[in-house]
């Protein structure tokens, strides 16, 4: 195929790309561009030239060991509902932006933990990057060759590639200041190329799988005659099944922390949601990308002799088969494989390269003395740099390097140097003891093995083009051979490095955090993000400092970098949110880490912490006070709940001592009206023997007759005294139990016969009827003691009955268990508002209006207290004719 | 001669004072409660009404405010005779217009020099 041919197909392919940006970034809020499909497509960028090319070769040359690669991230994706959305909800409150970003404010916004996480991620993915544009320009060479080329004569295509893709992640990826902002553009670009690359894959699947061969199981039979299938087609032994473990927790662990997976996973998630669609969309689309690499290998090894590079069997046996239409899609899916890793990877790593080593380390000073434009201007350029600078980077790479090596091993050291950030990230996010120290010590300890056992003989041999380094160790020392370090020799080198550096970076970690304490900073961040849950709601208030800050400070430092407009619009929704006065001077923690926050997007986490400590005077908070501010903080949230559980109890119990007081002082007044009508009682019988007394003393002339009337006049009030104060004394033993029932089987009709008896006289005077059908019943009772309810009981049905009309019925009716009597009258009955009260002691109804001695308040009231001692009832019924009705309950 | 009308309902109480006041040249009329004085004294108009507070149906506040509304009884004076002796209640009959308050038990013959005082 011609060269121009080609290159006027990329330039098309190149400005179809640039127009999906350009209509998604027009269309920023679509639901096209906004959904969970899209975004599980953008994590697709895990699909480089590696997978595309690479796995076939490890394919073709090892057989099943290429799919560990892809059962790390299969194994992950369930995982991210737990530890992904962490990440995610902190890195939306923080602001983050990057990898780096995170880990250094995990680990109290440490700037030198930003820059050693930036430049581990720089060693690994620049040469990863180099990769990429090698495939490009290798693929480029086959299309317009028709053969695998001997000697590479198309750098000046790559280079070009590598400018426009430079060109299109500049023009896309800073079209803001602040690096939180979607990048809409982007995103859309990198899905339609994960669907490109899948489709053209399947299809270059399909048609060696069935149309050059006669399906899978062609392919097999024909491949199991020549070729080394026991190999190929087998799992491994003991020793392969470490290999085959360690690789799966390398690609699982780069799934998360490959600067393009976290930009894509994490920095551009719009809603969390779209988590729980990738977890089984994103593993089903790493299967489908894999079904036919191992007939498409095996077709290759059939098709080919051994020289050929098995990596570019998808466009080698189209073009064999003189199907160069076929051949131009692969390349195409290819590029797009190319395009997404390289624009995404550069744009994460322009972003860490910039807000966490070039701003903070070198333009701090600079941005403060100057104005937002000018500084918004710089900072994009600075990034704009950064991107070329990356590509550019990886081109010289390519040139001087990576022509030697194969995607795939390529692939794998970037992947292990990516790993040693694990134990600092993952242990961070839930041991809050991890220290910054600690950290910084397990990633160079790391990073330096990974180097010595796998980077250098790599570079080594593409260099001195031997292998002595790698086969007897520096100076000859066996220990130390790269590959079998410390005489560990079943590993194969990506293994082996991978557990070395692992192994003493893990080490480091725990041991250096263990050791000392970090300082209070530290202390405050890992908290917040260890217990994300219990901090996120709090947001601002999680932040513990102390010190001296003026708000107007701090708004300038905003100013520069937001502008006037935005700085108000920030500054004035946080004080509304706070109720904070407009004209507060001094700021508080909470503004604090508002603004560090605000400048994060922005700057990065280092800068925007340098920038905003530079105008505040800080003091040391020591560290048991910052667990007491967190501790507290925590428990406002719960502390409110609690008050707000303990107010309702108080109300309650509020209510509840009203009506208890009420009821007292209601008890109170009718004591209060008791004792008048107590000492009226008293003094009415006493009036009439005075007077009486004095008359007989004074008139020494009256009447004989008339003189016996008075004198019995005195003797009948003098007994009528006795018997109220008798009953105010009965009533008083009764309330206080001195007074003991005893009990002795009694015939109730007996006791109301006798209690009628002693009634009789009154009923005679009234002139009413009284009616008793008791039934004979044994029963054990204080005889004296129910005779006297009842009589009570008849006295008061008599005293509100009617002359002659009145009526009053007494009988009795039996359960298993107890004995019932009632007395019924046809009197004025009793008035609802009594009905509570009227076995009250001291209780005398309003109504009554009558001073009878029993009608002193006491009657009823003893009568309950006799019953109650009896273990029985009484009860006052309403009935349906008039008049009142009493129940006595008594236990047989 | 002057005519008393006694309200009590205690029947020993108003013995004593019908027979003392009788002894002492008035003329003595009876009602047990409230609701009796108010019909005696639609046709009676006695000087002076001896009269008790706690009684059955319509109590001697009660029957003050209506003597106070029968025009004719202008010139009738009443005597609250009454064990209750607080204060208040004191007060309150005062404040209704009786002429003298005088609590249980009182003595009979400070009773006729107080009606005599009274009546002059």
């Amino acid at each position: 195929m011609s060269n121009y041919i080609l290159i006027c197909i990329i330039i098309c392919y190149l400005v179809m790309l640039f127009l999906i940006a350009f209509w998604a970034e027009k269309n920023a809020t679509s639901k096209w561009v906004n959904n969970p499909v899209v975004y599980t497509l953008s994590l697709g960028v895990f699909c480089s030239a590696w997978t595309y090319y690479g796995s076939i070769g490890v394919a073709a040359d090892e057989g099943a060991s290429f799919l560990s690669t892809y059962l790390g991230p299969v194994i992950a994706a369930p995982l991210w509902i737990v530890v992904l959305r962490k990440i995610m909800r902190i890195s939306k409150h923080q602001k983050i932006s990057s990898i780096a970003d995170f880990m250094a404010l995990r680990y109290g916004n440490n700037r030198f933990i930003g820059a050693l996480v930036t430049i581990t991620c720089l060693i690994a993915i620049v040469p990863y990057i180099s990769l990429q544009l090698k495939a490009v320009s290798e693929t480029f060479e086959i299309l317009s060759l028709g053969a695998v080329p001997q000697k590479t004569s198309f750098q000046w295509i790559t280079f070009y590639v590598a400018v426009l893709l430079a060109i299109f992640a500049a023009f896309f990826g800073t079209q803001t200041t602040d690096t939180t902002d979607k990048h809409i553009g982007i995103v859309a670009t990198v899905a339609f190329e994960s669907i490109l690359k899948l489709v053209f894959f399947l299809v270059v699947g399909v048609y060696v799988t069935y149309f050059l061969f006669d399906g899978t199981s062609d392919i097999y039979n024909q491949f199991s005659k020549v070729g080394n299938i026991e190999k190929l087609s087998t799992f491994p032994d003991i020793y392969g099944g470490f290999n085959w473990f360690y690789m799966i927790v390398i690609s699982f662990v780069a799934v998360f922390l490959l600067p393009r997976q976290f930009q894509m996973m994490v920095v551009e998630n719009d809603r969390e949601r779209y988590l729980k669609y990738a977890i089984w969309m994103f593993p089903l689309y790493l299967l489908l990308f894999n079904i036919f690499v191992i007939f498409i290998a095996w077709g290759g090894n059939l098709s080919f002799e051994d020289f050929v590079n098995p990596e570019y069997y998808t466009l080698l046996l189209p073009i064999k088969n003189g199907n160069k239409v076929l051949s131009l899609l692969v390349f195409l899916g290819g590029f797009s494989a190319v395009i997404s890793m390289v624009v995404v990877a550069t744009l994460a790593l322009a972003t860490m390269l910039s807000n966490n080593i070039i701003i903070p380390y070198g333009y701090l000073d600079y941005f403060r003395e100057r104005g937002t434009e000018k500084n918004n201007k710089l900072i994009k350029n600075i990034r704009r740099f950064s991107i070329f600078m990356l590509i550019m980077g990886a081109y010289v790479f390519y040139i001087n390097f990576s022509r030697e090596l194969s995607l795939f091993s390529i692939g794998y050291i970037s992947f292990v140097l990516i790993a040693q950030l694990a134990p600092s990230f993952f242990i961070g996010l839930y041991w809050n003891r991890g220290a910054a120290r600690g950290a910084i010590a397990g990633i160079i300890v790391g990073v330096f093995i990974t180097c010595y056992s796998l980077v250098l003989p790599f570079t080594l041999e593409a260099i001195l083009h031997n292998s002595n380094f790698t086969d007897f160790g520096p100076f000859g020392i066996k220990l130390l051979k790269p590959h079998e370090l410390f005489g560990l020799d079943f590993l194969n080198p990506i293994s082996h490095a991978f557990f070395w550096s692992m192994f003493f970076n893990l080490i480091t970690y725990l041991s250096m955090s263990l050791i000392g304490k970090g300082n209070y900073r530290e202390r405050n961040y890992a908290e917040m993000f260890v217990r994300s849950q219990n901090y996120g709601h709090l947001q601002e208030g999680a932040y513990v400092w102390r010190g001296v800050a003026y708000i107007s400070d701090i708004k300038k430092i905003l100013e520069r970098f937001l502008g006037n407009r935005k700085t108000e619009e920030v500054l004035d929704s946080f004080f509304v949110k706070y109720n904070i006065p407009k004209d507060a001077v001094m700021a508080d923690a909470k503004l604090i880490n508002f603004s560090e926050r605000l400048l994060t997007g922005s700057l990065g986490s280092a800068s925007a912490k340098i920038l905003i400590s530079s105008v505040v005077k800080e003091e040391p908070v020591s560290l048991p006070e910052v667990l007491q501010i967190l501790e507290e903080s925590k428990e406002t949230i719960s502390r409110n709940k609690f008050l707000r559980e303990k107010s309702d109890q108080l109300t309650k119990l509020t209510a509840e001592l009203k009506s208890a007081n009420e009821e007292l002082i209601f008890q109170d007044k009718q004591k209060d009206e008791f004792l008048d009508t107590v000492a009226h009682e008293l003094k009415t019988p006493i009036t009439a023997i005075k007077a009486s007394a004095e008359i007989v003393l004074d008139d020494e002339e009256m009447p004989d007759a008339i003189r016996a009337q008075f004198l019995n006049n005195i003797v009948e009030d003098s007994e009528r005294l006795s018997r109220l104060i008798h009953n105010i004394l009965d009533i008083e033993k009764l309330a206080s139990g001195r007074e003991k029932v005893e009990k002795a089987d009694t015939d109730i009709a007996h006791v109301i016969d006798e209690a009628v008896h002693l009634v009789m006289g009154e009923v005679l005077l009234k002139k009413i009827t009284i009616n008793n059908r008791v039934d004979s019943q044994v029963i054990s009772v204080d005889e004296d003691r129910i005779v006297q309810v009842f009589t009570n009981l008849l006295s008061n049905a008599i005293k509100f009955v009617e002359e002659s009309t009145g009526k009053i019925d007494i009988f009795s009716e039996h359960t298993s268990e107890h004995l019932i009597i009632c007395v019924i009258d046809n009197g004025k009955g009793i008035p609802d508002e009594d009905f509570n009260y009227i076995f009250d002691k001291f209780y005398q109804s309003k109504h009554q209006n009558t001073k009878k001695p029993q009608g002193s308040g006491f009657g009823l009231a003893i009568c309950k207290h006799i019953v109650e001692s009896h273990g029985g009832t009484i009860k006052a019924i309403k009935p349906i004719e008039k008049g009142a009705k009493f129940v006595v309950k008594l236990p047989k | 001669m002057k005519k008393i009308l006694i309200v009590d309902d205690e029947p020993n109480i108003v013995m004593s004072l019908e027979y003392t006041l009788k002894k002492n040249k008035f003329e003595v009329y009876i009602a047990r409660d409230g609701g009796e004085a108010l019909e005696l004294l639609k046709t009676k108009t006695p000087d002076l009404v001896l009269l008790d507070i706690m009684m059955p149906q319509v109590d001697g506040y009660e029957t003050l405010k209506r003597i106070r509304l029968e025009e004719k009884l202008n010139n009738t004076k009443v005597v609250f005779l009454s064990a209750k002796n607080k204060a208040s209640d004191i007060e309150k009959g005062l404040a209704l217009g009786a002429a003298k308050y005088i609590t249980k038990p009182f003595s009979i013959k400070k009773i006729v020099s107080d009606i005599n005082e009274l009546l002059d």
